[in-house]
């Protein structure tokens, strides 16, 4: 990922920053620009998520990862629900691989999501930890 | 609309071919096509190929022209399509091919598949085809494909109960159907045990659970029903085309256990074939991993959903059982060059419904093709069966 693609989105990959319609009251992460419910009748607006409490819907544990991410393997990977037909996929922090299970509570935390190493850049987002275990 | 034939079929033999290039792969299987059903290149008015990515896998776009350039259609400047729609994308050339000539805008359609996939590292190519989900908001964040449907399949061992040995049996039947296909590329059988022990790739599937980095291609040549018989004494019929979209990312999906792009392209084939899945006498579906063909044969309507994974343990899906699934292997065991594995599935049923599948021969009337893009953004159903549609 080059800078521009990464930088036009860091509101929304620092700041949990979704949309909404308010037609419908959808909301919306990752950000949609035309709501699937109303399309041209919907009106979207801007919404954070970054104080939600996540719930963990399902998971899995990457041993074999794409070489951006090989470095980090063993890590959990989870589709987290953040209200309700509103979720996500990230990564699990702050956790044991075999405490990990459907269900658990989460909550964002920022994190390094991967470098790049011929520019030496590095990417920042949200990962998710189990509440309690923030730091 | 007019009523589509296939009249003839071509494959090459799947597997990692160090010594075959791109182009001589597509037309190994291209001069079998041809060959198979008596057609000459003055006779072809259009060819349609499925690829996902010659850009990424050897760096090289405008495959369509370079592939009738190699034909020898150039000359005749035969119009040459390529299409893409990730892991689908020879059902969708598939569906072009018939809707071309079912529209009686063309008579003789070449329709291929191809993907040369081993001219990268295998890092690089698990890269390559995380590219075919949502690159921004999950492959991003860490997400191999392997990832996205081990989240499908924990998903369902959590919702239906489905267990590691059910997921497992997939393989170790598909395995063993591809001991009869001399075109497959592991022709070994393998136990439960192999598979659940086998090296991780995202828990709970392992290497086994997965499908293969595969060289291939496969073609059929498609023709007007009314022609068929100047072709063939024995042609196929292809009776019903689906395609449906469903939304890129798995976590937009309500229930993840469920690819309703499947469920919408079946449904649209049954009608058009005037058939529902009790007709279906064997299938080719798309199991990319283990977890994908319990998938399909629940949103097929085969079984109950989250009855697929007793359906696979009581044997049902075998080859001697009441429906067989995957006949050639499937992606697990024949291989999946991603672009020919959806025009290889219409080869493998035609040859069922002709009654020349060889060893693994099933007795057969109406057949269907199951081929996913991603982990179900696209899905084509095709319905073949040995009698015209009327």
């Amino acid at each position: 990922m080059n800078i521009p693609r990464f930088w036009r989105k860091i509101n929304n990959r620092y700041n949990l920053m979704g949309t909404k319609c308010e037609n419908c009251g959808q909301t919306y992460f990752p950000p949609r620009n035309i709501c699937p419910n109303c399309r041209r009748e919907g009106e979207i607006v801007e919404h954070s998520f970054e104080d939600e409490i996540g719930e963990l819907i399902t998971y899995t544990i990457i041993r074999s990862a794409a070489e951006d991410h090989e470095k980090e393997t063993p890590y959990i990977l989870g589709i987290i629900e953040l209200e309700e037909n509103t979720r996500l996929t990230s990564q699990i922090v702050n956790c044991e691989i075999e405490d990990v299970e459907i269900g658990m509570k989460l909550k964002p935390v920022f994190r390094k999501l991967g470098e790049q190493s011929k520019d030496g850049l590095l990417f920042y987002g949200v990962k998710f930890s189990p509440i309690g275990k923030e730091e | 609309m007019k009523d589509v034939a296939v009249v003839g079929v071509g494959i090459t033999e799947f597997g990692e071919k160090w010594n075959s290039s791109f182009r001589e792969i597509f037309l190994n299987a291209g001069i079998q096509a041809l060959e198979d059903a008596g057609v000459k290149g003055e006779d072809i008015d259009e060819a349609y190929i499925g690829n996902m990515s010659a850009g990424r896998f050897i760096a090289q776009e405008h495959v369509s022209a370079l592939i009738a350039d190699y034909a020898g259609l150039s000359e005749m400047n035969v119009p040459a399509t390529r299409v893409e729609a990730a892991c689908a994308s020879g059902g969708l050339a598939l569906r072009q091919g018939f809707l071309s000539v079912a529209s009686g805008v063309q008579d003789t359609v070449v329709v291929g598949g191809v993907e040369k996939m081993t001219d990268v590292q295998s890092e690089q190519s698990v890269e390559i085809l995380a590219a075919a989900s949502d690159r921004e908001w999950e492959a991003f964040y860490g997400a191999t494909f392997p990832g996205l449907y081990a989240l499908i399949a924990n998903r369902h061992i959590h919702k239906y109960g489905t267990t590691r040995d059910q997921i497992a049996q997939v393989a170790v039947k598909n395995h063993y159907n591809a001991t009869m296909n001399p075109k497959a590329q592991f022709q070994n059988k393998i136990t439960k045990e192999m598979v659940k022990n086998a090296t991780k790739v995202a828990d709970p599937l392992t290497l086994f659970d997965s499908s293969p980095i595969t060289d291939g291609a496969a073609a059929v040549v498609l023709v007007p029903a009314e022609k068929a018989h100047q072709y063939t004494d024995n042609p196929v019929y292809i009776t019903g085309s689906g395609q449906a979209s469903d939304t890129i990312s798995i976590h937009d999906r309500n229930d993840i256990t469920t690819i309703e792009s499947t469920k919408a392209a079946a449904q649209t084939a049954y009608k058009m074939a005037n058939k529902d899945q009790s007709d279906i006498d064997v299938a080719e579906v798309h199991d990319c991993f283990t977890i994908a063909e319990i998938l399909a044969i629940e949103d097929l309507g085969f079984c109950e959903k989250g009855k697929g994974g007793k359906m696979v343990e009581e044997g049902i899906t075998e080859l001697d059982g009441k429906l067989p699934i995957n006949p050639s292997g499937g992606l697990k065991a024949c291989g999946h060059p991603v672009g020919a594995t959806g025009i290889k599935q219409a080869v493998e049923i035609t040859n069922h419904l002709r009654g020349e599948a060889g060893e693994r021969q099933v007795e057969a009337d109406v057949g269907l093709c199951h081929n996913v893009g991603g982990s179900g953004g696209t899905a084509t159903v095709h319905i073949l069966s040995r009698e015209e549609q009327k």
